[in-house]
């Protein structure tokens, strides 16, 4: 690790959506190059802590902070230029543009200007943005689908596009929301495998919302613990299981068994 | 050729050049009903410049796209405000305005409507379509196009994806209008005489169809939509009232056969891939990265 501070900090965080406080005065860490889950029960503000880091809503209070530099008033377009990139809990791919096309939406904040908005990259064949994004879908074994229209690919194969475009972005920061819902246990494994190649040397830190807590322990190595827009806990794959206060809110059953995917296992 | 071939080919040709001035907004998702008003203002521009200035139509009517662009430019940044069924009448007024200004511009003779000295024939007019067509399919080849795809498909992940969702609604409005501009201008300097209530709602709504039956999606939706609709009617002279009953139930029928269009991206896409099928009953492991990974 050349740099030392941490890539992404929450300093006191707080949002309202009308009466409903969602994020509760919030601060987190993540450091650089650890990868870190962010777990708890449905409803507990992952996703909307997503948001925020990426700009989809202002935050009411607080800062946030992306390497040292304070991103709080960045508008959402311009995060992806500073090093945030993210996949999204339910698809979020362009029906209407190719595996291809879509990859290279990844691409967009990269080739910016008037030459990246003309960038001929649908008319020469071996332009090097297209190339770039044919390479990036070769490495991830989806060229065969490079022509395919995104909405008529499997659920799995969708999920790993959007990974894929995610990247292109080439980001410090990887937020990835649920990447192993919907998949079976062999595809989690080659997703978990993938992500720890991604995330190696060089590669993106990586910030995770997820349920498998089979997945997390394989995968992260920091687990923070929300619970009604607070953070209950944070600390390693392990000591999370053995937290009594996130066995009760979040687990719901002895340490180390394998969580459902959609069970809010509140108050069990 | 005769008299009547070469209007039918020259409306075609036109016709063709306002599709893709009402392709344009649509392709970044957005109803532009005004496309009437931006074809009056490049038509009466035209003509005033080489009624008035003098100038050769084909540099009158580039210069009034130019102007039409340029006024929906100005325009944009408050219509393009609304959105869905109000971007619709927002645009609906502009194009009434645009109605209304020129009605009351008396130095372009007001009401009486306003004959046009200079005059252009169909291969001018062909060539001038066909060039538009080209620059639209090449604008659409670089990365405006697949930006402006993502827009009309989800303009928040659009906008997580780093592209100025504003930025890229306003240019495709203002291009679409500088073409609607050139067909104007076309139109005027062909059939020598030009009046506001030729450019009515129903000119604009007649667009949007050409680019709706014939899809959005592709840069030949247009070109395909409106050269079926334009020669259709012809085709169905035949049968004198029944035309328009026919031509209204063949409508009908397309838009609930394909939805979407008659071409499709996704249809063109397989068209002109690979002869290999689409892969999608394939197990979804395919997908995955071998095992040795990491």
């Amino acid at each position: 690790m050349t740099t030392v501070g941490p890539i992404l900090r929450l300093e006191s965080v707080s949002k309202r959506f009308g009466g409903l406080r969602v994020i509760e005065d919030l601060s987190l860490t993540v450091r650089r190059g650890v990868r870190t889950a962010l777990i708890g029960p449905n409803g507990a503000g992952k996703t909307t802590v997503f948001n925020l880091i990426t700009g989809v809503f202002a935050i009411d209070a607080g800062r946030i902070l992306l390497d040292g530099a304070d991103i709080t008033a960045t508008p959402s377009r311009r995060r992806i230029g500073h090093g945030i990139a993210r996949s999204f809990q339910n698809i979020r791919l362009m029906p209407h543009l190719s595996t291809l096309e879509n990859v290279m939406v990844g691409q967009h904040c990269r080739n910016r200007g008037l030459g990246g908005v003309l960038q001929p990259v649908n008319l020469v064949p071996h332009n090097r943005w297209r190339e770039a994004a044919r390479a990036a879908l070769a490495d991830a074994g989806l060229i065969e689908y490079e022509r395919s229209t995104v909405g008529s690919l499997p659920y799995g194969v969708q999920k790993h596009i959007e990974l894929v475009r995610a990247l292109m972005a080439q980001p410090r920061l990887l937020l990835l929301d649920e990447p192993a819902a919907g998949l079976n246990p062999v595809e989690t494994e080659a997703l978990q495998a993938q992500l720890e190649k991604i995330c190696a040397a060089g590669g993106p830190t990586l910030l995770v919302v997820e349920h498998d807590m089979h997945f997390i322990g394989a995968l992260c190595e920091d687990v923070i613990v929300l619970d009604f827009g607070r953070k209950i806990a944070e600390g390693s794959p392990e000591d999370i299981r053995q937290n009594p206060l996130v066995q009760e809110t979040y687990l719901g059953a002895p340490a180390g068994e394998l969580m459902e995917r959609h069970s809010a296992a509140r108050g069990a | 050729m005769s008299g009547y071939l070469e209007g039918v080919l020259v409306l075609l040709a036109v016709n063709v050049v306002f599709a893709y001035g009402g392709f344009l907004p649509l392709a970044a998702g957005q109803l532009n009903l005004g496309l009437a008003g931006f074809a009056a203002i490049g038509a009466y521009a035209s003509a005033y410049l080489s009624n008035v200035a003098k100038l050769s139509p084909l540099i009158a009517i580039p210069f009034a796209g130019i102007v039409a662009g340029a006024v929906a430019l100005i325009v944009a940044v408050p219509v393009l405000r609304t959105r869905g069924i109000y971007l619709a009448l927002a645009t609906f007024a502009l194009g009434q305005i645009v109605q209304a200004i020129i009605l009351n511009l008396e130095v372009v003779g007001g009401a009486a409507g306003y004959p046009v000295a200079a005059f252009i024939r169909l291969p001018t007019i062909a060539a001038a379509a066909a060039i538009v067509v080209v620059l639209v399919w090449l604008l659409f080849a670089t990365r405006f196009g697949i930006a402006v795809t993502a827009v009309h498909d989800d303009e928040g992940a659009a906008d997580l994806m780093g592209i100025d969702v504003r930025a890229f609604q306003i240019a495709a409005f203002a291009l679409g209008s500088a073409i609607a501009g050139i067909g104007g201008g076309l139109y005027a300097h062909h059939f020598s005489f030009i009046e506001a209530q030729y450019f009515n709602i129903s000119l604009s709504i007649t667009i949007v169809l050409y680019v709706l039956l014939g899809g959005t999606q592709t840069v030949i939706g247009p070109l395909l939509g409106a050269a079926v609709f334009t020669l259709l009617p012809e085709v169905l002279r035949a049968s004198a009232h029944w035309r328009y009953v026919a031509f209204a139930a063949a409508l009908i029928v397309i838009m609930a056969l394909r939805p979407e269009g008659v071409v499709t991206g996704a249809q063109l896409r397989r068209l002109l891939g690979s002869n290999r099928a689409e892969p999608r009953h394939r197990a979804v492991a395919a997908g995955l990265p071998k095992g040795g990974a990491g």
